[in-house]
């Protein structure tokens, strides 16, 4: 009954375009664009880095719109795009969470800042820590998946009060020496790796996505052969 | 008879059933204690360095010794399936919630009004001079993380590992709250009052929203 | 009294119930039987309005259960297996409290006269936690009836049941049904279920099987004729 569902073409497609993506990525962020100036090649994380916050913010969207669209309609697809979209979340996060304090330590002198935009992340990641584990702790299909979509909801609605209040928290103290302006304009040789690396990060959050969807769509298949036994 | 007054049937219910055995008061309460004890050991510090370190060890207090309560705040629920018999009756589930938080909110006023005066005992500090600041620093900190708080027992108490999970679900949706609320409270400690009215307005904002939210979403919390 | 039309309820993945079509004239005792996991207690919870169902309509004394919920919550009554009563509160307190929330009028003496008919007067005062299993039953059969509802719905209440408490409840039942009582009742206990029912229902897998007047029918052809249902199905 899968395979009659799903185009073996286009996944197919999707994976060997994903594929040389990262590599195009990976060959234009580490080769050919141009060493920054004062930071030196450990800036070249930075392709990484952003293209993962920005997948693992839109992975927590995707939780929170799938989480709404279960609650109203009780459709178990969404909340298996809900989960799946939760787990890549924290996956991208995490490297978020490893790849900013590598940048950090040799250009701030110092692993971490309680900066507005650390914080949040962290928070964030920390709340979906906590979604995966009401889905752990519960056994019952129906319920795990309405409970986890509310938590879903607050979760999301959460993070951006989180980091207005982190920020004016921290605008009002004087400014730490680290966490000075961070912002660096993208020389000529950058944007192509920026962006190349944005959209290889995005095929490969909808590659797994679509890949982890299936998986979860087969065992709950096989699960509900089982019952039917 | 309208929302508010079964929200006192419910409310009245709670009271009585917590007067007979005082379990979550006390479990608060002298767990508040024994953390200002152990405070006032572990940091054996100087009076100017004290203002620093206090308002966060105050809040940290509270915020965990709310934890607590929460805990046990849906257990009597679930012993017999009470919270169906309460679903059977005519009334709003929101109900249920508003009823749920404002015994959680009555509880932290008599651990904080006998905790917070301990903890300027046990540090050796003097009553700030801008008391009424600090009681609405109080109020608004206690209910802005015990409202989401009361909301994320009732999700909690539907799991099997509801003792572990609260406190994992709990921290990371109260620590802006607990941040703005340590922010007043120095502001108060130290009387430079500059920054204090963006934070308070800040802890309103994050009361709206964390009753907002549960007003919404507690019927799915509770459906068979 | 009650009619229910294709009542379904999927949870998840499952098919709980796959279409229950039910009729219940008013003042009539419905006994309805079935193996575990056959929808008997899903559809209790539907007909309580405790849980919505998936598809199919409701109606209770005429009205749509979608859109007169609360007016109809007064009217239903619910003893289940649970007691649904609060261990630290008093037996007496335990039905103020919900009597008030179902807004009994002249609660007082009504609360009285329940405790009298269970024999719990003497403990009115005493926390439900130091009560045996029996004594906690009984009061819940006073606590579902605190509201005088003409519809009661019984889930198993006969588990656990002492001598005294199965006494009562087969008396009080006595009592509804010749008060034109209207009940619906979930058990296994072929004996108590076919007594005094006029209509019995059989559940398997979701739908109701078999339906019949089990008066004249002999207890033991019934097991027959169950065991039979259940083992084709």
């Amino acid at each position: 009954m899968a395979q009659n569902r799903e185009n073996p073409g286009w996944d197919r497609l999707l994976a060997w375009l994903t594929f040389f993506s990262v590599l195009a990525a990976l060959y234009l962020s580490l080769v050919y664009a141009p060493t920054e100036k004062t930071m030196g090649d450990v800036q070249r994380i930075f392709y990484f880095h952003v293209a993962s916050a920005w997948i693992g913010m839109f992975a927590f969207f995707v939780v929170f719109v799938a989480s709404i669209a279960y609650l109203a309609g009780k459709d178990a697809r969404w909340d298996i795009y809900a989960y799946t979209s939760a787990e890549l979340g924290v996956i991208f996060t995490t490297i978020v969470l490893v790849t900013g304090p590598i940048w950090a330590k040799p250009i701030w002198h110092t692993w971490w800042s309680w900066d507005p935009r650390l914080t949040t992340t962290l928070i964030m990641w920390f709340l979906y820590l906590a979604y995966g584990k009401i889905r752990s702790s519960l056994g019952e299909e129906e319920k795990r998946a309405r409970l986890a979509a509310v938590f879903g909801i607050i979760s999301f609605v959460d993070v951006p009060i989180v980091f207005m209040s982190i920020r004016w928290w921290k605008t009002l103290h004087p400014a730490p020496v680290v966490g000075g302006s961070t912002g660096f304009a993208l020389a000529g040789g950058m944007i192509p790796a920026f962006f190349v690396s944005l959209f290889a990060f995005t095929l490969l959050y909808i590659f797994l996505m679509r890949r982890s969807v299936r998986i979860e769509r087969m065992s709950a298949e096989i699960r509900a052969i089982k019952e039917n036994l | 008879m309208n929302f508010a007054g079964k929200v006192r049937v419910l409310l009245w219910k709670e009271v009585k059933s917590e007067l007979r055995t005082k379990e979550m008061l006390s479990a608060m309460l002298v767990f508040a204690l024994l953390v200002a004890v152990s405070f006032g050991f572990a940091l054996e510090i100087a009076k100017d360095e004290v203002a620093k370190v206090l308002p966060g060890v105050i809040w940290v207090t509270l915020a965990f010794a709310g934890i607590l309560g929460l805990n046990r705040s849906f257990v009597s629920e679930r012993q017999n399936d009470c919270i169906y018999g309460l679903m059977l009756c005519p009334v709003d589930r929101s109900a249920i919630y508003v009823a749920k938080t404002l015994m959680n909110l009555m509880l932290m006023a008599v651990v904080e009004l006998i905790a917070i005066p301990m903890f300027f005992i046990m540090f050796n500090y003097p009553l700030p001079a801008n008391l009424g600041l600090l009681i609405l620093v109080l109020f608004l900190g206690t209910y802005a993380f015990m409202v989401i708080g009361t909301f994320l027992s009732a999700l909690a108490a539907s799991t099997r590992i509801s003792e572990i999970l609260l406190p994992i679900l709990m921290i990371p949706l109260i620590v802006p709250v607990l941040i703005c609320a340590v922010q007043v409270t120095g502001g108060v400690f130290s009387g430079d009052l500059s920054g204090v009215s963006l934070y308070l307005k800040l802890l309103v904002t994050f009361g709206a929203i964390y009753s907002g939210l549960p007003f919404i979403l507690f019927d799915y919390l509770l459906e068979v | 009294m009650i009619v229910a039309k294709g009542l379904t309820k999927q949870i998840g993945s499952k098919r709980i119930l796959k279409g229950i079509d039910l009729e219940v004239a008013a003042g009539e005792f419905v006994t309805c039987f079935g193996p575990n996991g056959a929808g008997k207690s899903t559809t209790l919870k539907i007909l309580a309005l405790l849980s919505k169902a998936s598809s199919g309509q409701l109606f209770i004394d005429g009205m749509d259960v979608s859109k007169h919920g609360d007016v109809l919550r007064k009217k239903v009554g619910v003893i289940s297996h649970n007691t649904f009563l609060y261990d630290n509160l008093s037996a007496r307190e335990n039905l103020v409290f919900y009597g008030k929330m179902y807004e009994v009028q002249d609660l007082n003496k009504r609360v009285e006269k329940l405790l009298e008919d269970v024999g719990l007067t003497y403990a009115a005062n005493d926390t439900v936690r130091t009560f045996s299993r029996g004594m906690q039953q009984r009061l819940a059969i006073a606590r579902s009836l605190v509201h005088n509802p003409p519809i009661l719905l019984m889930d198993e209440p006969y588990t656990g049941l002492d001598e005294m408490a199965k006494g009562i409840l087969n008396s009080v039942l006595q009592q509804l049904s010749q008060s034109k009582h209207t009940v619906f009742l979930i058990t296994h206990d072929f004996d108590q279920g076919l007594e005094q029912s006029d209509q019995t229902v059989v559940l398997v897998g979701g739908r109701i099987v078999h339906r019949c007047d089990p008066k004249g029918i002999g207890r033991e052809d019934f097991r027959h004729l169950y065991l039979k249902l259940v083992e084709g199905a």
